[in-house]
C-alpha cells in the first residue's frame, strides 16, 4: 500500500504528463496553422507576390530625347537646345511655400516676375509635379542651392535642356515656340496615343513650326529600367533603351533675306511673304510686330502675357497667315488675265475712262481713284496705271461666279496649305457664299467693287504671295513650304521634302506674257511703282494696291494721332523677279502704310536686291554669328 | 587561480549543460548570424553586435544552468517584487518612446522592466505552487491569478498590449501545468470571448488600427498596412526554395521594415523559401520538444511548472512573431526568438534555456 501522499503525487504526475501532451498538441496545431499560411503565401500565391516584388523594385525611368534643331537654308541655327539647370519646387514636399520662397530669395535672386510665373505654373500643375521657379541658373546659384539643400525641403535643382531661339522676335511667327505641356496638350496626346512618348517630357511645340513638325522634332523617348529601393533611390540600371533625338528641320527660309525684309519693314505693322515660284519654298516670312519666343519656353509671366495679348498692335497675330485684308488693286493682274483667258477682252480693247463707272440704268457713280480718269485705257495701261474704271466694267462683264472660279485657281479663298497651323482661308465671295452667309442675293454693285479687290474679298499675305508665284510660273500652284528637308538625327541623311503641286491652271502663255509685260511697266516711268523700279538691273513685274481701312474699333484708350494713323489705307504690293525667269515672288502688306507704290514696293525691291544680287540696303544690322551651345 | 582550478571549473560548468538542447540552440544561432548579416545589408557592425549578444547570452546560459533549481525557485519572490517596483517606477517616471511609457531611464542606460517580468512572473508562480504543493486549492489559483493580473495591468497601461498578452500567457501556462481545472479554463475562454467587445472599446486607436489592418492591409498601404504588405510580399516572393542568401530583393532594397529585428522572418522566408521555413520550424519544434522532454522528467513541481512554461512560452513567441510577419496576427512588436537582432530578448530567452538545462542536469546529479 502506498501512502496517500505518494499516491496523490503520482496522480498529480500523471495529470501533469497529460497536460504536457496537451501542450505539445497545442504547439503542433499552431505550427500546422503557420505552415498552412506559409504554403499559401509561398506556393499558392507565389506568382502574385513575385510580381509584386518585381514591380516594387523595378521602375521605368523615361529618358527625354533631344529636340531637333531648326536651320535656315544656309545652315544658320534658328532654334536649338542648350543644357542648364532649373530650380524647381516639389510643392507636396515643401510644406510652407511662402516661407520657402522667402528663404530662397535670401539665397539667390528671385524676381517678382519669377514669383508670378511660379504662381501661374503652380495653378496649372498637378499636386505631385515639381514646379519651376527659376531657370537657367548660374553655376554660382547651383552651388549655393546645393550647399543649402538640407534646409530647403522640396527644392530640386534639375538639369534640363532649354530651347533657344537666336533669331528672336523676327521669326517668332514662323518658328513659334515650345511650352510646358498643359492639360489640353496632355489630353490631345492621350487621345492620339502619343502620350507614352512624352513620359518625362515637359515641353511640346505650341505654335509655328515647333507645333507643325512636333512629331519630327520631338524624337522618341527612351527608357531606363532601374532597380530602386524603398525610398525610390536608383540602385542600378537593369536595361536601357536610349532615346532617339528628334530630327532637324532645314528650311527654305533664308535668315539673311529675312533680316533684310525685317529691316526694310521698319516699324510698320504688316506682313511680307517671299516665295520661290519654282517650288513654293517660303524664302522669307515677316510678321510685324512680333514677340520674343524665348519668353514662352518656361512659361511666360502673366503681366508680359497680358501686355502682349492686349496690345493694340496685336503682336501675337501671325499676319501673313491670319491677317486678312482686301487685296485691293493687287487683284487687277489676275482680273486682266481672266479677261484674256475667258475671251472677254483682247489686249488691244480699250475704253474711254471718264473717271467713273455707272451700272446701266443707275445714276450711281463708282469712282476711279484718279479724278477725271485715265483717258483711253487698254489692258496694258489698266494694269500700269491701275485704272479702276476698266475693272469695274470688266467685273460686270465677267460676273461674280466666273470671277470666283478663276481667282480660286490662284488659291484665293482657300488655305494655301503652308506647313503651319491655324492658317486663315481668307474670303473669296460668290453668290452661293452670300446666300449662305447673309441669306441675301448677290447685288450687281458688289460685283463692280469686287473687280478692284474691294468688298467682301479678303486675302492673307500668304495667299497673295502664293497667287503671285502661280502667276509668275505660268499657272502651277505650289503649296508654300517653309521646310525644305528633314535631317535624320542618326543617319544625318537629309531627306528633301519634295515640292507639292496643289494644281495647275491651264493658261495661255501669250496671255501670261501680256500681263507680265504690263506688270513690268508698273515699275517703269508712268507706272504706279516707278520709285521701286528705278535702277534695277533686272526686270521686276509688280502690282501696287491700296486697301481702304473700313471701320476701326473705337477704343477710347488710344490718342488722336494714333487713331488718325490707323485710319490710313493699307499699302499692298505683289511682285516677282526677274520677270522673264522668276526666282522669287513677294507679297507685301503694310497696315496703314498709305500707298503701295511708295511704301510697300520699295520693301519688295530691297528683298529682290538681296536675293538676286546679294545687295543689302545700308543699315541692316550685321548679324552676330550665333554659336550653338551644342546639345 | 591556477590552471587546474580553471579546468575543474570549466568541467563542472560544462556538466550542467544539456548536450541536445545546446546543439539545437547553437545550430539556430548559427542560422541567425547568417540571416542578420543579410538583413543588415551585410553590415559588419551589426554582425559584430549580434555575435556579442550571442556571446553574452551564452555566458548567461552557462551561469544559469549551473544554479540548482531550488535556488532558482528562491529567486522568484525577490525578482517578482523587483519587477513590480520597476513597473510602478515606469508608470511614474518612465520615458515615453513612440507614444508609450515602457522604458525606465537609469542614467547610463534604459531598461524595459516588462522584459524582467517575462522571467520573474513564471518563476514567482512556480515557486508559489511548489510551496503549496501538498494541498493545492482553488484559493491558491486565485492568488496566482492576482499575481498575474497586477503586472499584466501595469504593462497594459504603458500601453504594451503585445507584451502584456505574452506575460499573461506565460502565467497561464504555469496555472495550466499546475492543474487548473478544465471547467475554469473553459470559463475563462468563454468569459474572454464575451469580454472581447468590451476590450475592443478599451483599446487605443493605434491598437485597433493594427488589428484592422490585419484584416485589410490595403486600407492603409503607406501607413499601418505597409509593414504587413511588404513582409507578405517578401515571404510570398520567396517561393518554394527562396531567392538565395543575400539575394532577397525585398530585403536588400529596404522594402521590408524592421528587417533585422521584428520582421527578420520575412527576410529569412524570402531568401530561403518554404523549404527553409519548414526546416527552421522543425528546428524550433525540436527545441520545444526537448524542453517538454526535460519538463516530463523534471524532479520537482517547481521544475515541472517552469520547464513546461518556458517551453510553451518559447513557442508562443515564435508563433506570434511568424503569425504577425505572415499576416495572420496583428503587429505587436515581438522579435523572433534567437533569430532577431537584439540583446535583451536573447538574454531573457537564454535565462529560460539555462533554467531548463539546470533542471535537466541537476536531476541527474540528484539521482546519482
Amino acid at each position: 500500500m502506498q501512502s496517500p501522499v505518494i499516491k496523490n503525487l503520482q496522480l498529480e504526475l500523471a495529470r501533469y504528463h497529460v497536460r504536457l501532451k496537451i501542450g505539445a498538441g497545442f504547439v503542433l496545431v499552431l505550427a500546422v496553422m503557420l505552415v498552412m499560411r506559409l504554403v499559401y503565401l509561398q506556393l499558392v500565391k507565389h506568382e502574385h507576390y513575385q510580381n509584386l516584388a518585381e514591380s516594387n523594385r523595378i521602375t521605368l525611368v523615361p529618358a527625354v530625347p533631344n529636340r531637333g534643331v531648326i536651320y535656315d537654308r544656309n545652315g544658320k541655327i534658328l532654334a536649338d537646345n542648350f543644357s542648364g539647370y532649373t530650380l524647381e519646387i516639389a510643392v507636396a514636399k515643401a510644406g510652407d511655400i511662402e516661407a520657402l520662397l522667402k528663404q530662397l530669395s535670401e539665397l539667390i535672386e528671385i524676381t517678382p516676375k519669377h514669383l508670378r510665373q511660379f504662381k501661374r505654373l503652380r495653378e496649372e500643375s498637378h499636386e505631385f509635379e515639381t514646379v519651376p521657379l527659376k531657370s537657367k541658373l548660374t553655376d554660382e546659384e547651383v552651388a549655393i542651392l546645393a550647399a543649402n539643400r538640407y534646409r530647403l525641403p522640396g527644392v530640386e535643382v534639375k538639369a534640363r535642356l532649354f530651347r533657344n531661339y537666336p533669331a528672336g522676335e523676327g521669326l517668332s511667327h514662323v518658328i513659334g515656340y515650345i511650352g510646358r505641356i498643359n492639360d489640353r496638350d496632355f489630353d490631345n496626346l492621350r487621345e492620339s496615343g502619343k502620350a507614352p512618348n512624352y513620359k518625362g517630357g515637359t515641353h511640346i511645340g505650341k505654335v509655328g513650326l515647333e507645333q507643325y513638325y512636333e512629331d519630327i522634332l520631338h524624337g522618341r523617348t527612351g527608357f531606363e529600367q532601374m532597380e530602386t529601393d524603398s525610398a525610390g533611390r536608383a540602385v542600378r540600371i537593369l536595361s536601357q533603351t536610349p532615346p532617339v533625338a528628334g530630327h532637324d528641320l532645314i528650311l527654305n527660309l533664308d535668315l539673311e533675306l529675312q533680316r533684310v525684309a525685317e529691316y526694310v519693314f521698319g516699324d510698320y505693322r504688316g506682313g511680307l511673304v517671299a516665295i520661290d515660284p519654282n517650288n513654293g519654298g517660303v524664302l522669307a516670312m515677316v510678321s510685324k510686330p512680333g514677340f520674343d519666343p524665348n519668353l514662352f519656353v518656361d512659361g511666360i509671366d502673366p503681366a508680359t502675357w497680358k501686355e502682349l495679348n492686349e496690345s493694340i498692335d496685336t503682336p501675337m497675330v501671325n499676319r501673313p497667315l491670319r491677317g486678312i485684308y482686301p487685296p485691293g488693286s493687287t487683284i487687277k493682274p489676275f482680273m486682266a488675265l481672266a479677261a484674256l483667258e475667258l475671251g472677254l477682252r483682247k489686249a488691244s480693247d480699250a475704253i474711254a475712262d471718264p473717271g467713273y463707272y455707272s451700272l446701266p440704268g443707275s445714276g450711281h457713280r463708282y469712282r476711279d481713284w484718279k479724278k477725271g480718269g485715265h483717258g483711253i485705257v487698254d489692258l496694258h495701261k489698266s494694269v500700269v496705271q491701275s485704272c479702276d474704271t476698266y475693272y469695274y466694267r470688266l467685273a460686270v462683264d465677267m460676273g461674280v461666279e466666273r470671277m470666283h472660279d478663276f481667282l480660286a485657281g490662284f488659291g484665293f479663298g482657300a488655305k494655301s496649305g503652308v506647313d503651319l497651323q491655324n492658317e486663315s482661308s481668307g474670303l473669296l465671295p460668290s453668290k452661293e457664299w452670300k446666300q449662305k452667309r447673309f441669306k441675301q442675293p448677290w447685288y450687281m454693285g458688289e460685283t463692280v467693287i469686287a473687280g478692284i479687290g474691294q468688298g467682301y474679298h479678303l486675302a492673307t499675305p500668304m495667299q497673295l504671295a502664293a497667287a503671285t508665284a502661280t502667276l509668275a510660273n505660268g499657272g502651277t500652284f505650289y503649296r508654300p513650304r517653309l521646310v525644305r528637308a528633314v535631317r535624320h538625327s542618326e543617319t544625318r541623311d537629309e531627306r528633301p521634302i519634295p515640292p507639292e503641286v496643289g494644281w495647275k491652271v491651264a493658261l495661255h502663255p501669250e496671255h501670261v506674257a501680256k500681263i507680265r509685260e504690263a506688270m513690268v511697266d508698273v515699275l517703269k516711268p508712268g507706272g504706279t511703282a516707278v520709285v521701286a523700279g528705278m535702277g534695277a538691273p533686272y526686270a521686276i513685274a509688280g502690282k501696287t494696291g491700296t486697301a481702304q481701312v473700313v471701320g476701326i474699333r473705337q477704343g477710347a484708350k488710344y490718342d488722336e494721332k494714333r487713331v488718325v494713323e490707323r485710319h490710313r489705307d493699307h499699302a499692298l504690293f505683289v511682285a516677282f523677279a526677274p520677270a522673264e525667269a522668276p526666282r522669287i515672288a513677294v507679297a507685301v502688306m503694310v497696315e496703314n502704310g498709305g500707298h503701295g507704290g511708295s511704301t510697300a514696293a520699295p520693301m519688295a525691291r530691297a528683298v529682290f536686291d538681296y536675293y538676286l544680287l546679294g545687295k543689302k540696303p545700308e543699315g541692316v544690322p550685321i548679324m552676330e554669328e550665333y554659336e550653338s551651345a551644342g546639345d | 587561480m591556477n590552471q587546474p582550478a580553471i579546468k575543474r571549473l570549466m568541467a563542472s560548468a560544462v556538466r550542467h549543460l544539456d548536450g541536445i538542447l545546446l546543439a539545437l540552440l547553437i545550430t539556430l544561432l548559427a542560422v541567425s548570424v547568417a540571416v542578420v548579416f543579410s538583413a543588415s545589408g551585410e553590415s559588419g557592425a551589426r554582425l559584430a553586435g549580434h555575435l556579442t549578444n550571442i556571446a553574452v547570452a551564452m555566458a548567461v546560459l552557462v551561469v544559469v544552468a549551473n544554479i540548482p533549481p531550488h535556488i532558482l525557485a528562491k529567486l522568484g519572490p525577490p525578482l517578482y517584487a523587483l519587477g513590480l517596483v520597476l513597473l510602478v517606477a515606469v508608470a511614474l517616471f518612465g520615458e515615453i518612446r513612440n507614444g508609450s511609457r515602457r522604458w525606465l531611464p537609469l542614467g547610463f542606460t534604459s531598461i524595459q522592466p516588462s522584459e524582467l517580468m517575462k522571467i520573474a512572473l513564471p518563476l514567482m508562480l512556480a515557486w508559489y505552487f511548489q510551496r503549496h504543493e501538498a494541498a493545492l486549492r482553488l484559493k491558491h489559483f486565485g492568488m496566482a491569478a492576482l499575481m498575474i493580473a497586477v503586472p499584466l495591468l501595469l504593462i497594459l497601461r504603458q500601453p504594451d498590449l503585445g507584451t502584456s498578452l505574452l506575460i499573461g500567457a506565460s502565467g497561464f501556462y504555469i496555472l495550466f501545468f499546475a492543474g487548473l481545472s478544465w471547467r475554469i479554463i473553459a470559463g475563462l475562454g468563454l468569459g474572454g470571448a464575451l469580454l472581447l467587445p468590451v476590450a475592443w472599446n478599451l483599446l487605443h486607436d493605434y491598437q485597433r488600427e493594427r488589428v484592422m489592418t490585419l484584416f485589410d492591409p490595403m486600407s492603409d498601404p503607406l501607413g499601418a498596412g505597409y509593414h504587413i504588405i511588404q513582409s507578405t510580399i517578401a515571404i510570398g516572393s520567396g517561393g518554394a526554395f527562396g531567392k538565395g542568401w543575400l539575394s532577397g530583393t525585398q530585403n536588400q532594397l529596404d522594402f521590408v521594415p524592421e528587417r533585422t529585428t521584428d520582421f527578420i522572418f520575412a527576410v529569412f522566408s524570402e531568401e530561403f523559401g518554404l523549404l527553409g521555413v519548414l526546416l527552421l520550424l522543425l528546428l524550433y519544434l525540436a527545441i520545444v520538444a526537448r524542453g517538454l522532454k526535460i519538463a516530463e522528467q523534471a524532479p520537482s513541481m517547481f521544475a515541472r511548472l517552469m520547464a513546461g512554461a518556458v517551453s510553451l512560452n518559447f513557442f508562443t513567441y515564435i508563433f506570434v512573431n511568424m503569425g504577425m510577419v505572415s499576416g495572420i496576427l496583428p503587429v505587436v512588436g515581438v522579435p523572433l526568438p534567437l533569430m532577431s537582432y537584439g540583446g535583451t530578448a536573447m538574454v531573457t530567452l537564454m535565462i529560460g534555456f539555462g533554467m531548463l538545462m539546470s533542471m535537466a542536469t541537476h536531476r541527474k546529479l540528484l539521482k546519482s
